[in-house]
């Protein structure tokens, strides 16, 4: 398995990695089990995303894609920012591996899981915006142990 | 320069292992089944080396089969014995820690209308001999368990397991890829019926193995054709790999009892340095009951194959037991035995030692190591959640 070198750039050098305090919007996708959590904070003033921060537990390409889909989503407005795909992600870094290619799924569904929150938190639709299939608080329990 | 601690997957050959082998591949090219000179001189050293894998492990020669490696001797141990000893009855058992190839052999098994017992084991991953015993039937026709595994290191009760199995009439194998040339090894002391190992985990070079099967045991052919290996494993012997592997045998014997104590000592360094500089991190496997070079560790909040990149950039090659680095969804099946949970199974380390590895290399990767699980908890949105909660 190789990844792109856009790919490792994105992975040894991530942009937008950390929080916003006062985030407009904020979506967790994935969980511990499968081995990948992707946590997005997005930044909306006057329809357009300003800043979005990204916080990833995964591998390789789960933090290659966070990076770039809070690249890609950043001085969009929502009508644009819905409309990202996991395959924009994958295009933006020169391709992934095949058994990878559920990161980019996972970072468009982080995207929109932050826009479903910003939308949920104002009261408004956003055209073409789903619920979000998955959310760290509704992953099945994982024993604990130490 | 490439610090290699990934000796469980595979190892350098030996010079003095390539120096035995070259000959073989460039002048004395002679099939070894022909009359003349060169073919005679080759029959010869196929010879030389069965007699050192014998005596690695207290067998005859004529009790070794050279195979193409681990999986091949795996393969035809159970579907051999399975086959040979289907009117005795249908039942086989091993453990859950199994190597895929051994694993996948009973899942094809099975669906021949075998019936297999995957044996737990305890939080170090090591089997109960008492529930070996109660896991035992009427139709129990083998009982496979692997001598050391390969992922956490632990050792089994071989001993008592053979002395069980051969108390009441069992065929016993063990898988011993992990094990051969790195702890000791007696087949007869042991009760082993038959044992998998292979040349590139000790030093040797890859494609070549070998099977033990005691004598009066019934195994069918695993490859028809010529008259080699006694008329058991057909096919022109591969020459230079069977040299490879008992110059690294021979090798790997006379030296283990000095290399095991500075392994040991290497690897206990490693352990202890890692465990106490790295806060939420857990040893896998047993801490004495293990392989000499094997280290196995879990760091919560941060996963296993983003760990393997920032070494690899460092020079520092590992492997993990995370689904990333297996290409499934799952995370090693034998992290999951011990009972680790996923995300601790997700988030683990392996680091394998091995013969050209030194004390500066255990310094270096105590070095390189915490700084690389602080950059990836940093991102991790679990350890941000722990933090809070605190």
């Amino acid at each position: 398995m190789q990844y792109s070198e856009k790919v490792m750039d994105h992975f040894m050098n991530p942009r937008n990695v950390g929080e916003i305090k006062d985030a407009s919007g904020v979506g967790t996708v994935g969980n511990a089990k499968c081995g990948d959590i992707m946590k997005v904070y997005l930044k909306i003033e006057n329809g357009v995303v300003e800043d979005a921060k990204f916080k990833t537990f995964g591998c390789g390409a789960a933090v290659a894609t966070s990076s770039m889909a809070t690249e890609l989503i950043k001085g969009k407005t929502i009508e644009e920012a819905v409309k990202i795909t996991n395959k924009a992600v994958m295009e933006a870094l020169d391709g992934l591996p095949p058994v990878k290619v559920h990161c980019s799924c996972l970072a468009e569904e982080a995207l929109h899981a932050a826009l479903w929150d910003y939308a949920q938190k104002n009261g408004i639709v956003i055209e073409g915006l789903k619920e979000p299939k998955e959310d760290i608080g509704d992953h099945e329990e994982v024993p604990e142990e130490d | 320069m490439e610090i290699y601690f990934d000796n469980a997957a595979t190892t350098k050959p030996r010079k003095e292992v390539i120096d035995k082998m070259l000959p073989y591949i460039t002048e004395k090219y002679g099939n070894p089944s022909s009359i003349y000179k060169i073919a005679r001189e080759n029959k010869e050293a196929v010879d030389e080396a069965r007699q050192a894998v014998a005596e690695a492990i207290n067998a005859k020669p004529n009790e070794i089969y050279f195979t193409a490696g681990g999986s091949e001797s795996d393969n035809w141990a159970l579907k051999g014995i399975a086959d040979s000893y289907s009117d005795k009855g249908k039942h086989i058992i091993t453990t859950a820690i199994e190597h895929h190839a051994i694993l996948h052999t009973c899942e094809y098994l099975e669906s021949k209308g075998f019936e297999v017992t995957y044996l737990p084991v305890d939080e170090y991953g090591i089997i109960s001999v008492e529930e070996l015993k109660s896991a035992i039937r009427e139709d129990t026709i083998l009982i496979s368990v692997m001598f050391a595994n390969n992922e956490i290191g632990s050792v089994q009760p071989i001993a008592e397991i053979g002395k069980i199995a051969r108390e009441k009439g069992i065929v016993f194998h063990t898988d011993a890829v992990q094990a051969v040339g790195h702890l000791p090894i007696d087949v007869e002391e042991m009760n082993i019926d038959l044992l998998s190992l292979s040349g590139h985990k000790l030093y040797g070079p890859k494609g070549i193995g070998a099977l033990y099967v005691r004598k009066g045991i019934k195994l069918k052919p695993f490859i028809h054709g010529g008259a080699q290996e006694r008329g058991r494993r057909a096919g022109t012997e591969n020459v230079p790999g069977i040299v490879g592997l008992g110059e690294a045998v021979r090798l790997a014997s006379a030296e283990m009892e000095e290399e095991r104590t500075r392994l040991v000592s290497l690897r206990d360094r490693l352990i202890e340095g890692i465990l106490t500089s790295i806060p939420h991190s857990r040893l896998n496997g047993h801490p004495e009951k293990r392989l000499p070079g094997n280290v196995n560790i879990s760091f919560e909040f941060i996963e296993g194959e983003s760990m393997l990149l920032l070494l690899d950039m460092k020079g520092i090659c590992a492997s993990s037991g995370s689904a990333c680095t297996s290409g499934s969804l799952d995370p090693s099946h034998v992290l999951l035995a011990i009972g680790l949970p996923h995300e601790k199974a997700h988030g683990s380390l392996r680091l394998t030692l091995g013969h050209f590895n030194t004390d500066e290399d255990v310094d270096v990767v105590l070095r390189e190591l915490p700084p690389i699980v602080q950059r990836l908890r940093e991102m991790s949105p679990l350890y941000e959640e722990y933090l809070k909660n605190k």
